[in-house]
């Protein structure tokens, strides 16, 4: 078969510059193979993250031809070959090295999410039914790649007032689980800044496990958030029964 | 924190790697909307041409006040904010016109302008958060529409078909559709719930919620039909009303 | 010790974050220990993520008949017997509970219409009794384990590895490794160290495990003095894909056949028929693996070498249901809709059931102060492993070992470590860098890989095994000499020069075991010793360090208790083997 132009960022913190690679294509070769012969072939020093080669774990995010891409799960034979393949680091995240983005902002994010709370006195019953919605969120990978094409993060840089669309999915988890009875919409509004999601719908675009972020996870969230908040008849409503905010 | 220092030329308005033609995404939506919002505006201002025989236009339903007793201007600007308030805060034309005028983003992993970006959390926008009053406010013209498509078969207390009423009866189904499929409505059915099993009538609601969310997958697909058939059946009833067409009575 | 590299001290720490390595987190912070956790990718992408089917327990949730003694006798008899009786009955009992603690801390498994969770069927299992989540359980009980270490509080050193255990005498003290990023080197000093780094599949060019699996826990304990055991065995997962070229060795979970997948050759027999009429699909791994060797080596094999799986006998939609990632795994990358036609599949390098020896109740290597628990470590499986019994065996041993590593650490004093110790760490590290001409360790790596897929594979004969020792000594002496270009920044060829290191020690391991094991039994199939041997189904083969030379050498199988024995009565003598 023919071979293939990559044309894949080479650099650090310091800057760095493109460099073009021939790489032989094998039938049902994916980037990461293209990737992983200029490591063993080429350049043994070319930094990419990679675990599972089987889009399982998430970890060989990259931009191929401009798209965020899982570059295990990208064809090279469904890209054009006339062209080099353009294979650059996630734009959002500092660069470390050459493929290797600095993605330690999500672990602190994480980290403001008040954990799974089960509700006193649950005898652990739980029901299809009940799960199966939550359990299209529990297939996130964390590839970050939503993260990645997320414009509140990619444009506007809002690393301090916004979590980004996978965290959306784990809370959206959390709050929708049939066990779990703690309610975080006030953390949604003031913490992790659902209101500057304009829902335009690039991380549903991206997510290689294809979970419905937007129509799911966010849209739901935001209607529990105008619950809490934005709904003068609910609002009006809880104030006279005397609801307690944190519990659902 | 993101990219500074990398050299790439992708940052700034529309820069991208990407190698597709992008733009082709937004440009319908911005063409049909556009158009749409020109033609809505001279209508709902015309005041006349909205009904013949037995129809009437869904930019006048419900009809109120035609004679000028209290409102000297078009009667649809009266009820016209209801629905397109509706379509204004709904969900998918936000990201539609988000994309296609403001270009928050202009397309996936396209840059764009570099400004003081506040999403939905500031006035104006933070007033989508009421979309389930325009909801709410769509679901009774919505009663109005379905009674204007049922009356558009009697012309004169007979039963009648018309090419009208056709065009009437699909532009409601197709609104209904829309309507229902909304995501608002999904949470309010059930998307609210937590734990259906354990929740009084969890069942029933339940059912609802996952026939909601199936035609919810599809709630683009029922704005825009619904938004073009909803124009169409208007300028029909124009057309038909200022004597440029003539209503051919099929039964 | 004052040392120039930065340096960490916790009560406990634990080399790893898989399912292993959390679960002993976890309970090491319930005692109060300040725990450490060093892994060598991002927190959340380890092997566990990988895990498919399900976790082995008997609930009993959906056939009422299973109880752990069941589950015991599947163990044993899964393992040929060779398995540490005390292990696999620690392992069935407490099973159970360690689901619900998955299931307290947020996991959501598929239920049964009862609103319990649901269990399926596996290879080996008598009862329904993997608890799972479609086709993706590994990646719900990572999550549910990171988030609960994470709501605990544990320090994680992500993409920091570790290449060498530090002593302070007999007693572990610490370890030594680098930052992956920058390159940089650290310390860290501890108490007690879990070792919870999986298995050794990168030694093997058909493998389905990540670039993670080089074996460097068992070469750091193997190097710090501890004993490792069952070596030769090595299970190959029946179903691989196999094509196309890139996607070779990626798996195909059991599940597919645990939902009634079968398995046919290119004349349409359902071979199984031959191997197994019994349990058929349902036997266990290493019957079905070689039941498609042998069938691909008769010449009745696919087009590419494998045999086609089939479940597209089921519903559409069902199947989308059940085994969603294999569905869209097969779709994407081999461009086939399982829905609708075969899946063509073959052996994979998939487990390794020897590793560090441990104690069964403390998980406690022979070396004070170092535990071991998961793949890492060996008892549990013997000869072969029950599909299913993984990540039981991370809950279980897990927090075994978490727990009797932090109550250890109460009853010691932080240690002090040499500088020597650190410096000859560090000297060996840097050596690639310092070689001249030597080769690169990538095309060291491949040799390897070819070697003992060639050699030391599903089918094995004493000419082969000589041969790979030899073959071994020679690849020993390349990567003495291996050189390695660039920086010490993010330098996955620097990284490699490292497991390189720890993958041969550890293929001689695997091959000198093999060498002497002249019986066929479980995962290890001799040509020129097909069959079982009385006196082989009594002992295991030990591997330790002497002086710098690798010494083998069998211990007896320890004798179970009375009660046990019953259990097992009827078939622990046919499955022993009746001598020659």
């Amino acid at each position: 078969m023919a071979d293939a132009i990559l044309e894949v960022f080479r650099g650090d913190r310091q800057g760095g510059k493109t460099e073009q690679y021939r790489v032989p294509v094998a039938p049902g070769m994916v980037v990461l193979d293209a990737i992983h012969y200029i490591q063993g072939h080429l350049a043994p020093d070319l930094a990419v993250r990679w675990n599972c080669k089987a889009a399982k774990c998430g970890s060989c995010s990259a931009e191929v031809n401009g798209r965020p891409r899982l570059m295990c799960k990208t064809r090279m034979d469904a890209l054009p070959l006339d062209q080099p393949i353009k294979v650059f680091p996630m734009k959002s995240f500092p660069i470390l090295k050459d493929l290797v983005t600095d993605v330690s902002w999500n672990y602190k994010i994480n980290k403001k999410i008040p954990p799974f709370t089960p509700r006193p006195g649950t005898d652990w019953k739980v029901y299809q039914d009940d799960v199966d919605r939550v359990q299209e969120f529990r297939k996130c990978i964390e590839c970050f790649l939503c993260q990645d094409v997320c414009h509140v993060l990619r444009d506007h840089d809002k690393f301090e007032q916004f979590a980004g669309p996978r965290f959306f999915v784990r809370v959206a988890g959390l709050e929708m689980h049939p066990v779990d009875g703690k309610s975080r919409a006030k953390l949604l509004r003031d913490e992790l800044g659902i209101g500057f999601c304009n829902i335009t719908k690039c991380c549903t675009e991206v997510c290689p496990e294809e979970i419905h972020i937007t129509d799911n996870a966010i849209i739901p969230l935001k209607e529990r958030v105008v619950d809490q908040f934005y709904d003068p008849v609910l609002m009006l409503v809880r104030k006279i029964r005397g609801v307690n905010e944190d519990s659902k | 924190m993101a990219g500074e220092s990398v050299t790439v030329s992708q940052g700034h308005f529309v820069g991208t790697l990407r190698r597709d033609a992008w733009w082709t995404e937004i440009l319908p939506a911005a063409l049909l909307l556009g158009a749409f919002g020109i033609y809505a505006t001279f209508r709902a201002f015309e005041g006349a041409y909205y009904t013949w025989g037995p129809y009437l236009s869904p930019f006048y339903s419900p009809l109120i006040d035609p004679q000028h007793h209290f409102w000297p201007w078009s009667p649809a600007l009266l009820i016209l904010a209801f629905p397109l308030g509706f379509r204004t805060t709904c969900y998918y034309y936000r990201k539609a016109y988000y994309r296609a005028y403001f270009m928050d983003p202009p397309a996936c992993a396209v840059g764009e302008r570099k400004r003081n970006y506040c999403g939905e959390t500031k006035f104006p926008f933070i007033l989508q958060n009421l979309h389930r009053y325009f909801l709410y406010a769509a679901i009774i013209v919505l009663g109005f529409l379905w009674y204007d498509a049922i009356i558009a078969f009697f012309l004169d207390g007979h039963f009648r078909v018309g090419v009208g009423s056709i065009i009437m009866l699909v532009n409601v189904v197709l609104l209904s559709t829309y309507t229902v499929s909304c995501h608002s409505l999904r949470h309010l059915v059930g998307g609210k719930i937590d734990c259906f099993s354990c929740t009084s009538m969890g069942s029933p609601r339940h059912t609802g919620w996952r026939a909601i969310s199936i035609l919810n997958e599809r709630h683009m697909l029922y704005a825009w039909c619904s938004l073009i058939s909803v124009g169409l059946t208007d300028l029909y009833i124009r057309l038909v009303a200022a004597g440029v067409l003539r209503d051919i009575t099929i039964l | 010790m004052t040392t120039k590299f930065e340096t960490h001290e916790h009560d406990v720490l634990i080399i790893g974050a898989g399912g292993a390595g959390l679960c002993a987190a976890i309970e090491a912070l319930a005692q109060g220990a300040s725990v450490g956790v060093v892994c060598k990718s991002l927190l959340g992408k380890a092997h566990t993520v990988m895990a498919e089917g399900g976790i082995a327990a008997a609930m009993a949730n959906v056939d009422r008949a299973d109880d752990w003694r069941t589950h015991f006798r599947d163990t044993m008899r899964g393992g040929k017997f060779l398995n540490n009786w005390r292990m696999a009955q620690l392992h069935a009992q407490e099973a159970p509970d360690r689901i619900r603690d998955l299931e307290q801390w947020g996991a959501l498994f598929d239920r049964t219409s009862d609103g319990q969770i649901l269990q399926r069927a596996f290879g080996g299992h008598t009862y329904k009794r993997l608890c799972h989540v479609g086709d993706r359980t590994g990646l719900e009980m990572i999550r549910t384990l990171q988030d609960r270490g994470v709501a605990l509080g544990i320090d994680v050193y992500m993409e920091c590895a570790v290449t060498r255990l530090l002593k302070d005498g007999d007693r572990v003290a610490g370890a030594f490794g680098y930052w992956r990023e920058q390159g940089r080197f650290v310390v860290f000093k501890a108490k007690s160290v879990v070792l919870a780094t999986g298995g050794i599949g990168k030694i093997y060019k058909i493998t389905s495990n990540s670039w993670e699996y080089t074996a460097d826990g068992m070469a750091l304990a193997y190097e710090a003095g501890a004993e490792l055991k069952d070596m030769e065995f090595v299970q190959f997962h029946p179903t691989g894909m196999v094509w196309p070229p890139g996607v070779q060795g990626i798996l195909v979970t059991e599940a597919v056949r645990g939902e009634g997948g079968i398995l046919r050759n290119k004349n349409g027999e359902r071979f199984m028929e031959k191997y197994d009429p019994k349990r058929m699909e349902l036997s266990t791994r290493d019957v079905v693996a070689r039941a498609i060797y042998t069938e691909v080596r008769e010449g009745r094999g696919s087009e590419h070498g494998g045999a086609f799986l089939d479940i597209s006998q089921k519903p559409a939609e069902y199947v989308k249901k059940k085994l969603p990632s294999m569905y869209h795994q097969f779709l994407e990358l081999a461009d086939v809709d399982i829905t609708k036609g075969p899946m063509e599949v073959g052996p994979t390098c998939h487990y390794v059931m020897g590793g560090v020896r441990v104690d069964p109740e403390t998980a406690e290597s022979t070396v004070s102060g170092l535990y071991a628990a998961g793949e890492v470590a060996a008892g549990l499986h013997g000869a072969n492993r029950l599909g299913g019994n993984s990540l039981s065996d991370l809950l279980v041993f897990g927090r075994r070992a978490g727990m009797a590593a932090a109550q250890a650490a109460k009853k010691v004093r932080q240690a002090t470590i040499d500088q020597t110790q650190v410096d000859k760490a560090e000297r060996e590290m840097l050596a690639p860098f310092q070689n001249g001409n030597g080769e690169s360790p990538y095309a060291i790596h491949r040799d390897l890989q070819e070697t003992m897929q060639k050699l030391v594979g599903i089918f094995r004969v004493e000419a082969d095994l000589q041969q790979a020792l030899q073959e071994l000594e020679k690849l020993q002496e390349r990567a003495r000499r291996m050189h390695v270009d660039g920086s010490r920044m993010f330098n996955p060829g620097w990284h490699l020069s490292y497991d390189l290191q720890s993958m041969l020690t550890i293929s001689e391991a695997v091959t000198r075991s093999a060498l002497a094991r002249r019986e066929s039994r479980g995962a290890h199939s001799r040509i020129d010793y097909p069959s079982l041997d009385a006196t082989w189904g009594k002992q295991n083969n030990v591997v330790s360090s002497q002086k710098g030379t690798m010494m083998l050498r069998q211990e007896p199988v320890p004798a179970m208790p009375e009660e046990l024995q019953k259990l097992l009565a009827d078939e622990a003598e046919a499955v022993a083997g009746k001598g020659k």
